[in-house]
């Protein structure tokens, strides 16, 4: 209790008087208090509070701006999705189309190389024909000659003799047919 | 040392041992110097002062001196503290502009005059130190210094002086009457009651508290013992509501510096 011993004092005393060591030792005392604040607390704390305020208002401005991102990330699939499925359908209907259109050339083509053996065929066979019937007139002629030489040289009274040298003419003539072909 | 100026736990004497009460007074607050430097009288007001010093320094430096992002406890307190003052006082008064500037006088007033006054309930100590009139007159002083400077600054010469009396010539005749006052009030009433108000409810509070620890001590005798009771649950209550005053009043301080700086800058009408 040494701390609560109280100095008796005799002259008069107002408390309202300010004793000048107690001003001096209490101004000192602020002054120190201040010093640290104003130079060493409060700026270290006002930086601090401001990089606190930017951290979290920064945070909300990168979350914002995710979203957004994705919103528009989000928007581009569905565009690409929904453009994709018409690329889709517009290549399935160009097969069906090229499809058709090839059938159609195969078709065409078909009947064009047909109508060409079957024109090949006509020409060949023509040509045969025109060959056979060249033949046959220059084998003709000459089976004519011969006969027109044996006619000449046998007598013609006898009209039988007559018929059978026909004859005999047309079953060499027939024989020669077959013997061409 | 006469007995009147001595208090019951020097005296050991109880009621019913034919001493009076010793009934606490101004030598209450009056201190043998702890040491003494050629004249000058180191005394525990003092002490206590710088001590607070101490203490207040000591706990922001531990919270602000490598501030977080993330706060810890205890820089999350001096965060609280810090953040009550700043807005609910000085940006509440000046603004967030013009009050940036006034914010480290006004915490550390605060927190200085808090801590001193809290030194009242603390065992050992049990002494307010703003109960010593010049702890008090030198911080009122400051502040009176400052928004005074602040007004001829802001306005000139003469609109400093007529914004310190009040000029209004739309008052009339009793206008020469009412820059009187205005001046009474504003350059001499105010700076006393400033430092006045926080020096007497300190003061008053600390007598009351020694009133009532002296008198639980002084009934310890016979049937005072229950009075000694009823004194001693007094002792914690004014225990309470002193730790109460001694924030409201710190509070009240930094609060009217900042409402006179607030009349310094205001356009006088």
């Amino acid at each position: 209790m040494i701390s609560l011993v109280q100095l008796a004092s005799e002259e008069k005393q107002n408390p309202l008087i300010p004793a000048i060591p107690e001003l001096v030792i209490g101004l000192i005392a602020f002054v120190i208090v201040f010093g640290f604040f104003a130079k060493k607390f409060l700026p270290n704390i006002n930086k601090v509070l401001e990089e606190r305020r930017e951290a979290i208002e920064g945070g909300i401005e990168k979350a914002e701006a995710a979203q957004t991102e994705a919103q528009s990330v989000l928007e581009q699939y569905k565009a690409q999705l929904a453009e994709a499925r018409h690329e889709a359908a517009r290549l399935r209907q160009e097969a069906q189309e090229q499809g058709a259109q090839l059938i159609a050339e195969m078709r065409a083509e078909g009947q064009r190389q047909r109508e060409e053996i079957v024109a090949a065929g006509h020409a060949q066979i023509e040509a045969d024909r025109k060959a056979a019937a060249q033949s046959l007139r220059q084998d003709v002629g000459q089976l004519a000659t011969d006969l027109a030489g044996k006619l000449v040289g046998e007598s013609l009274e006898d009209h039988a003799r007559q018929s059978r040298t026909i004859d005999r003419f047309l079953d060499e003539l027939e024989q020669k047919a077959e013997a061409a072909r | 040392m006469s007995n009147a100026q001595t208090l019951a736990f020097e005296t050991d004497c109880h009621i019913f041992e034919g001493c009076g009460f010793p009934t606490p007074g101004l030598h209450s607050f009056l201190f043998k110097p702890i040491f003494t430097v050629g004249g000058f009288e180191f005394n525990k007001p003092m002490l206590l002062a710088l001590v607070s010093s101490v203490v207040v320094v000591g706990f922001f430096w531990a919270a602000f001196n490598k501030p977080k992002l993330i706060p810890g406890k205890l820089q999350m307190v001096a965060e609280i503290g810090y953040d009550f003052v700043r807005r609910g006082v000085v940006y509440e008064t000046l603004g967030k502009k013009e009050g940036e500037k006034y914010v480290p006088l006004m915490v550390s007033l605060f927190f200085f005059i808090w801590i001193m006054n809290l030194w009242s309930i603390v065992p050992l100590a049990q002494f307010p130190v703003t109960s010593v009139i010049a702890l008090p007159a030198g911080l009122a002083a400051i502040v009176y210094i400052l928004w005074v400077s602040v007004t001829f600054k802001r306005h000139g010469f003469i609109g400093g002086w007529k914004n310190i009396t009040g000029y209004d010539r739309s008052l009339g005749p009793v206008f020469p009457m009412v820059m009187f006052f205005e001046f009474l009030s504003n350059m001499i009433i105010r700076p006393f009651t400033h430092a006045v108000r926080l020096f007497a409810n300190m003061f008053a509070g600390h007598v009351l508290l020694v009133i009532f620890t002296i008198a639980s001590w002084y009934l310890l005798n016979g049937i005072g013992i229950a009075y000694a009771g009823v004194s001693f649950a007094m002792v914690i209550v004014m225990t309470i509501f002193e730790l109460f005053i001694q924030a409201l009043q710190a509070y009240v301080f930094i609060l009217l510096a900042s409402s006179y700086i607030q009349g310094a800058l205001a356009e006088h009408h």
